[in-house]
Parts: C-alpha cells; structure tokens; sequence
C-alpha cells in the first residue's frame, strides 16, 4: 500500500476528494475575484486622488478662494448654506421628477396612440421631431412670455427636452413585436386591445426603459436650462439660480456647493432609471442576462 | 393518388383548387387541392420556395387565397387550430405556465380556471416541472415542447406545425418525433406537418404531399399504410426503406423536373 501510494502522483489522488481545480481554472478565479473588488475600489481611490491633487494644486499655487476654492471649502460652504440650497434642491428635483412624470405619460400615450393609428403617427410626428430638433435655449424664451406661471413654464421646457426619447423608443419597442408571435395572435384572433396589452407593451419595455434611462438625465438639463432662460429669483428658485445669483456675487465656493449637488442629483436619477431597468427585465431581458 | 381515397375519414378541411400569387406575378402555389380527414397526419414536403410554407399560411388564415376555396367542416372558429412554428416563439417576458395560457387568455378565461389544463399538457410534453421557469432558462428542446404544449392545449381541430424540429440537433429531434406521435397517439389530433426532411415525413405522417417550386405546387401524394403507434421498430423496417426511397424520388422529380440526367 505504502509503496504504491508513495509512487502515485499527487494528483491521481485528488480524484475521488471532490471538486478539482487545476492551476488554470485557479487563476482565472483569483483574476474575478480581484477584478470584482477593482470595480469598487478603483473609481473611489483614484475620485479621492483627484480631490486631493485639487486641494494641493490650490494649496501649491496659493489661488484665491473667489477663483478655484478648495474641496473642504465647498463642504464646508455646503454645510453653512443648507438651508438655501436645500430649498433651491427641492424646487429643481419637484420640476425635474414632475417633468419626467409627465414625460412618460406623454411619451408612452402618444406611442400607443401611433402605434393604434398610422395616420394619428404620419400627423403628429413632425411636431415631435421639430420640438426635439430645436434647441430649448432658443423656445425657452418665447415659452416663458407665453406662460404665466413660472413653474409651468419650467416644466414645459423640461417636458420638451424628456418627453422624445421615450416616445420615439417606446413607438420603436410597439412596433419590434417578433412576427412569428403577431402571426399567433392573428390565428388566433386577438383584438387590437389583447395584442397591445399582451405582446406589444411587454416587447416595448426594453425600449421605454432605454428611453426612461435618458429622459432622466435630460428632464434635469431641461430644467436647470430653463431657469437660467427664466433667470428671476425669489423665493421659488432652483439650484441654476443660486449658481447664476452666486457668479454675480462671485461666491465660487457657493456655486460648487450647488453644481455638486446638481451633479449628485444627475446620478441618483440614473442610478435610479438603470434600478429600475434592471429590476423589471432581470428575468427575461437579454441585457439582464449573466452569460455563464 | 386522388383526395377522394381518404373519405372514409370524416373530413374537416377542403382546400379546392387554390392558388396564391403575389404582387400579380409570383405564383407561390397553383391549384393546390387537399382533404384533410379527422385524425389525419399529412406531411407537406419539399424544397424551399414550393409553397408549403404559403399553404400552412393560407390554412391558418393568416391571407385568403387569390383563387379557390378553402371550406371548413362546420362552423370555423378561433379555437380550431393550433399553430407551431419553426422557432418555438414563446413570448420571453412569461413563464412556461403563462406562455401556455396564452390562448385561453385571448378567449377571456381567467388562469385558475384552465390552470388544470394547462398543467396536463405540460405534463404530456414532459415539462409538467418547469411550469413556473422562464424560455431562457430551458434548452431548444424544451421551448419547442412548450411550444407543442401551447399548441394543443386548445385541443384543437387541426394542428398546423412549419418545420417545428429543424433547427435541432438529430436527437433531441427524434425524442421530438417520437413524443410528437404519443402525443397524437393519445389526443387523435390532427396534423398538418411542413418539412424538407424526407425520413421525418415517412416516420411522422400518414400521407405525404411532395410539393416542386416555381410555380409551387403538389406532384405527388403518397400514402404512408404503417399503423400507429409507430417507434424504433418503423424506423428500421424495409416498408420504411421503400417509402422513403419512393418518396425521395418524387422529390427528385421536383428538384430536376426534366427527368435530370437521365433525359
């Protein structure tokens, strides 16, 4: 016994001890592993050696507050002006998440609407194109001496920016319906109303997600846009007004404070859409699917 | 062979003398004629661009005919037929269970009141556990298997399936086969059954309409007088070998139709 296991190479004996790993298969585990931790440490090390090399390139070259301010600067300025910018931060997200709102409804009724009705599409999807084809700097203006109300013009001129990308990505996923299912649903004699429901807003969520996915970030543009086109202050204003009021009194460290927040809302709302992609098509979407 | 030879079944479809053309100049099929009986298996068999794939459309009603008739037996309803395509066209978004319910859904009943249905069918193609997966987490195989599900959960007059097996591997596809014909064996469904597989036609169906392109069309109709069930045993018997070869050359005379070489 002694004599033959003594003979045997090492690795004839790992057969029957249960999983095996060669040195290969080894490698390519540890190389996961580390790129797993990689994707969360990388972006944080090198966002925190960034702000340091800021700070020290303020520090180095002994530049003025009211020019480039340091990063603790804008914290701190953060912190003393909360109660401000927290308004000016409620009044953007109110007309941002009201615009997206309204975006969708939009967006998605009027696709439905042209997907039910080729002359309802051939009617109507000119306007579209030319509202999402002009800059909202240039109509903003003529917007806000039509609108009385402030905030609905804001709104409008965020609604006009978001609403595209929806509509024309959810008329694209009504009308992406695989042919062999239509065919089925022909056979068997689904109405106009059964198809829509049953297969062609299912075959459309990837498309509005996708859609949604940009219109969040654009309702924020549209919004901060319009304000600077609306340009009056008060009590009702966003956060590109306390940018705007901040530049003219040069309080640079201010308008860091209210850029970073803007900045921070910006990737919350897309954190937010791609969660929601994520969550809805996780268990049939080829873009939620793990290839093993 | 005529039509006229299979009225002991009694029939359920007629198609008279029909022809399709598009755009006024391709004749996908001409003077098509076809009695399909109760119980029937009937394979359409050919090369691509013979039409078959046009008639099974025109069975289904999914276009009318440029010219002739097609006459169900009876009153035609929705119910009536079943349809399996080539890819197993499951809608991705819902579980096997729900792909299933489809065709009870579009006739307004509610999932509890069919879900003992539905579950009998999935238990026929052996998928009774996989009633709550999703398509993406089954091979081909099993896709197709929900696909045959949907298909007769209905019970259905007629079952209308377009290549359903070939974009599979040899032996998933002969477990198919083989399951096809317990199936039928313990529904008595009837059957009509596209291919370009010379073997699958003679192993499947009862009669073989072998079809030529350009105009489409039927050439010849062969009777398959094996009775079902039908298994390993057909499959290697000499009937089988002499079937298949008769039926190869019919489809021979639709790939050359001056004779080929010999002419």
């Amino acid at each position: 016994m002694t004599i033959s296991s003594e003979g045997a190479p090492a690795t004839t004996q790992k057969h029957d001890s249960g999983p095996m790993f060669d040195a290969d298969e080894e490698r390519r585990a540890r190389r996961r592993r580390n790129e797993e931790i990689a994707k969360y440490v990388i972006p944080v090390v090198v966002m925190a050696l960034a702000i340091w090399l800021w700070d020290r390139l303020v520090v180095w070259n002994e530049i003025e507050p009211y020019i480039l301010p340091r990063p603790g600067l804008v914290l701190s300025t953060l912190i003393e002006d909360w109660a401000t910018l927290s308004t000016s931060l409620l009044v953007t997200l109110q007309i941002t998440g009201l615009a997206l709102l309204v975006a969708v409804v939009g967006g998605v009724g009027l696709a439905v609407l042209f997907s039910l009705s080729r002359f309802a599409e051939m009617s109507f999807s000119p306007f579209a194109v030319i509202l999402q084809v002009t800059p909202i700097v240039s109509i903003a203006p003529l917007i806000f001496i039509y609108v009385e109300s402030r905030l609905v013009g804001l709104l409008l001129c965020a609604w006009i920016v978001a609403f595209f990308p929806i509509l024309a990505n959810t008329t694209l996923g009504l009308k992406s319906a695989n042919h062999n299912l239509q065919d089925l649903f022909s056979i068997y004699r689904a109405n106009r109303w059964q198809r829509l429901i049953h297969l062609q807003l299912p075959s459309a969520l990837p498309y509005f997600l996708g859609g949604l996915k940009i219109a969040g970030g654009l309702a924020l543009i549209g919004a901060v846009v319009a304000e600077y086109v609306a340009g009056t202050g008060g009590v009702g204003s966003g956060l590109a007004f306390r940018i705007l009021e901040a530049g003219y009194r040069l309080q640079i460290p201010r308008m860091f404070a209210a850029l970073f927040l803007i900045a921070l809302t910006g990737v919350v709302i897309y954190a937010t859409t791609s969660l929601i992609a994520h969550l809805a098509l996780r268990k049939w979407h080829e873009s939620a699917l793990k290839r093993e | 062979m005529s039509p006229s030879d299979y009225t002991h079944k009694p029939p359920i479809l007629q198609m008279r003398e029909v022809d399709k053309t598009f755009g006024g100049q391709v004749v996908a099929l001409r003077r098509m004629s076809l009695q399909v009986g109760q119980g029937d298996f009937i394979s359409l068999l050919g090369p691509s661009g013979c039409g078959k794939s046009t008639a099974l459309r025109l069975i289904a009603g999914l276009m009318p005919p440029t010219l002739g008739r097609i006459e169900w037996e009876g009153d035609h309803s929705a119910d009536d037929i079943g349809v399996v395509f080539q890819e197993p066209t499951l809608m991705p978004w819902a579980t096997v269970e729900k792909n299933v319910y489809l065709p009870f859904r579009l006739r307004g009943k509610s999932l509890a009141s069919v879900r003992d249905r539905i579950h009998e069918v999935l238990a026929l193609v052996g998928l009774e556990n996989f009633a709550q997966s999703y398509p993406r987490e089954l091979s081909g195989g099993m896709k197709m298997r929900v696909s045959i599900a949907r298909a007769i959960a209905t019970n259905p007059r007629l079952i209308l399936m377009d290549e359903p097996f070939a974009a599979l591997d040899e032996m998933t596809r002969q477990k198919l086969n083989d399951d096809l014909l317990s199936m039928k064996a313990s529904t008595g469904a009837t059957v009509i059954f596209v291919t370009h597989s010379v073997f699958e036609s003679v192993f499947l169906s009862d009669r073989i309409l072998v079809m030529a392109a350009r105009p489409g069309r039927v050439i010849a109709e062969i009777a398959v007088d094996e009775p079902y069930p039908r298994g390993l045993k057909w499959r290697t018997s000499p009937r089988y070998g002499e079937i298949a070869r008769q039926t190869s050359d019919a489809l021979n005379g639709a790939l050359h139709p001056a004779g080929g070489l010999v002419a």
